[in-house]
């Protein structure tokens, strides 16, 4: 596999447009479809794809396995310090629109946030158990 | 229509074929086409998460899992039919449970009685996201994403702590014999 010369340069050429892809989804699903979920397993696909094509090595010196099990709490935490911090601004658990003087933004900036740790988490979780499974395999 | 009987025949397929790898396959076909389904149902989002995890995740962490194991179906041990009778008997209570479900599409359904019609209405004035099932998603139903975020941490975590926890047992046992060497 790592000698294929017409895979390594297609996976060359996709794997940027993949993250990208992911990016879009993941940004964009305030206007289009998506969020976190599907942007965190295309994101963890690239990064499959690309230990698939170049080994698993030089995947986890742009991931590594410490961080990639980092990030599987991470999103959650994230996701649940928002709700607090809603708390704090003297809303509920969750309810974004304290986070801002106005409403409507802080609606905004709370969902971002709240998909971003989605993103962490499950992009986090599917790296980390491929990681896993290849490192059993050997 | 025609989406439906090629998941019919991909489900024949999976029964039938002994070989694990064209079965993980075949799952991964099935998962595609139930992502048609739900685009015919103009329901994206939930179509691009059936394609990413259902078609392209689980199917390259199958072929993991295949990796490590025989990639030929063991013959069964037992006779069919209990497991036969037990799916019919189940197949039957579900179908007999749609006929209580509304006609499809009617617009008198009990999901659009209640918050539905608020959100339309309200999402893009409360919220000023466009995209209503990612208001309803992250905003208006947030406590029940952080619960999905919660599943997906958890189950993440028991796999990892299952696949690790035997690995570095089999580590210790290959030191120790190299001790004992």
């Amino acid at each position: 596999m790592r000698k294929d010369l017409i895979l390594r340069i297609a996976a060359k050429l996709i794997l940027p447009f993949i993250l990208l892809f992911g990016l879009y989804v993941q940004f964009h699903g305030d206007y289009g479809p998506g969020g976190g979920f599907q942007a965190g397993v295309i994101a963890a696909a690239m990064i499959i794809l690309y230990s698939i094509i170049f080994g698993i090595r030089s995947a986890q010196s742009v991931i590594s396995n410490r961080f990639a099990e980092f990030m599987v709490p991470l999103g959650v935490l994230i996701y649940t310090s928002v709700g607090i911090i809603t708390m704090f601004g003297g809303g509920n658990f969750l309810s974004y629109s304290a986070l801002e003087h106005d409403p409507v933004k802080g609606q905004h900036l709370g969902i971002m946030l709240v998909e971003l740790g989605v993103f962490i988490t499950v992009a986090g979780t599917m790296i980390a158990i491929f990681y896993t499974f290849v490192g059993r395999g050997r | 229509m025609a989406l439906l009987t090629l998941m019919a025949v991909v489900t024949v397929g999976v029964v039938r074929l002994r070989s694990l790898f064209a079965v993980v396959i075949l799952g991964g076909i099935y998962s595609f086409l139930m992502a048609s389904v739900m685009i015919v149902l103009d329901a994206v989002d939930v179509a691009m998460t059936e394609a990413s995890v259902g078609a392209g995740i689980s199917t390259v962490l199958m072929l993991g899992v295949l990796h490590m194991t025989k990639t030929q179906e063991a013959d069964p041990v037992h006779t069919p039919v209990l497991p036969l009778l037990v799916a019919c008997a189940i197949a039957a209570a579900l179908i007999f449970g749609t006929w209580d479900l509304p006609p499809f599409g009617v617009a008198d359904q009990p999901v659009h009685q209640r918050v539905a019609d608020r959100y339309l209405a309200q999402s893009i004035a409360e919220t000023g996201v466009p995209n209503v099932v990612t208001s309803v998603l992250a905003s208006y139903r947030g406590f029940d994403t952080l619960g999905e975020t919660t599943v997906i941490f958890t189950a993440g975590i028991g796999v990892l702590l299952l696949l690790k926890g035997r690995h570095k047992s089999k580590d210790s046992d290959s030191n120790s014999r190299r001790d004992e060497a």
